[in-house]
């Protein structure tokens, strides 16, 4: 096993090869119109140990942690888990995919705290 | 029982609208609820990885301040309050070692946590302690035939291990809008996300969401939507501005707290509604029906 999917399946707790490639992930998936590599394909894709296509994909910022293919991946894969994992690897390089300081003053006035604090949270270091 | 009320940040401004029909409610009904001392933010998201115990130090924190006062548990208002703090405890509870790590960390705290407050949501306490009955004969003003979409978003029932309902199919707010006199409508999108804090650099997938969830609601007959977590109420509710500029046909709804419901129902004044903290007016709806 590569470092990098050792480093996966430490961050996430989770077991990658558990996944058979069923779908549902993808399939409940209420914002995978805007994801590039689909749920159960980043799965597949670490299950290989694809770093660079993880890593520089659009879709682990897309994902907003909403926990439905957790609760119905019939294998028990925690895929935000994974997806969080990959996140944080991005972020613990320092690689931050918010920059506060770009937001307008009317959007940073706009937004509840709530969402500011969340954001910030996931994607930022 | 006696609870101690952990508001969070956004009950204190955007939510004041949340915060203060619930407080009038839970009194009405005879609840009697402090507010910790000294609270602090929980974080807003429960960390997904599993070397990351730095973000479980918040709602320990809060949870210690509870033990403090000397209450029984934990009453939370936010569903993503609720979600964050109670699955950091049940990450204590589980994990004597992460525990010893966190407490070793506070160790300027006056006591250490033992994994032991119990983390409630208002609406289980309305559901399991005081129950819906009850809730029901304590009605003043029945909310007639307001026709209600209960939206449950995702911090309240998922993961299961947590949730307060089942997880894809809760009906613990439609079933506290009936005992209230509403029409409870149900609709499929109850449980879909909203984009949650996509919101902030990302409000386009938010205007995607809100147009199909909102729609699904409007689609079988819903008069106004309730939901129990401010980033909900900010992405259904304010972000309809974007999502009728984005989708033309879009047609706006107003969005409650359910707790401003619950508060028109035990005769609370419109003062403690704040119903001025909203994009789409509700005061119209409301006023038709005679309920302000």
């Amino acid at each position: 096993m590569s470092p990098f999917v050792t480093k996966v399946q430490q961050l996430s707790g989770q077991n990658l090869l558990a996944c058979y490639q069923c779908g549902k992930c993808s399939a409940g998936c209420p914002v995978v119109s805007q994801m590039d590599i689909l749920p159960n394909q980043i799965i597949r894709l670490a299950q290989l140990g694809l770093r660079e296509d993880l890593l520089e994909s659009k879709a682990i910022w897309v994902c907003a942690s909403c926990m439905t293919c957790n609760v119905r991946c019939p294998k028990g894969i925690n895929i935000a888990e994974v997806i969080e994992a990959l996140r944080q690897i991005m972020l613990r390089r320092r690689e931050d995919h918010v920059d506060v300081k770009e937001l307008s003053d009317a959007e940073r006035a706009d937004v509840p705290p709530i969402a500011l604090i969340s954001s910030l949270r996931k994607f930022t270091s | 029982m006696k609870l101690a009320y952990y508001p969070g940040c956004t009950l204190k401004n955007h939510a004041k609208n949340f915060e203060d029909s619930a407080l009038c409610a839970i009194e009405a009904l005879g609840v009697e609820v402090d507010e910790i001392d000294r609270w602090n933010c929980c974080g807003t998201v429960f960390s997904l990885a599993t070397d990351d115990l730095i973000h479980h130090l918040a709602p320990v924190r809060n949870l210690i301040r509870v033990k403090e006062a000397g209450a029984d548990g934990m009453l939370t208002l936010c569903a993503m309050c609720f979600n964050t703090i109670k699955r950091s405890n049940e990450r204590m509870k589980s994990s004597p070692e992460d525990l010893a790590v966190i407490n070793d960390f506070m160790y300027r705290e006056k006591l250490a946590y033992e994994g032991d407050v119990p983390v409630y949501h208002l609406l289980e306490l309305l559901r399991d302690e005081l129950t819906f009955e009850k809730v029901a004969a304590a009605v003043k003003r029945s909310l007639g035939d307001l026709k209600v979409a209960s939206y449950y978003g995702c911090y309240l029932v998922r993961p299961a291990e947590i949730g307060i309902d089942d997880v894809e199919n809760p009906t613990v707010l439609d079933d506290l809008m009936k005992a209230l006199g509403a029409d409870a409508v149900d609709f499929p999108l109850k449980t879909e996300c909203c984009a949650s804090y996509q919101t902030v650099d990302n409000p386009d997938i938010v205007a995607d969401r809100t147009n199909q969830i909102v729609s699904s609601a409007l689609g079988q007959g819903a008069e106004v939507m309730v939901v129990s977590c401010p980033l909900c109420a900010f992405n259904l509710d304010h972000r309809q501005r974007e999502t009728a500029r984005k989708y033309p046909e879009f047609k706006h709804i107003p969005v409650l707290y359910f707790t401003q419901l619950l508060a028109i129902a035990m005769g609370c004044t419109e003062e403690s509604l704040k119903l001025d903290l909203h994009h789409v007016d509700p005061k119209p709806l409301l006023q038709g029906k005679g309920l302000i």
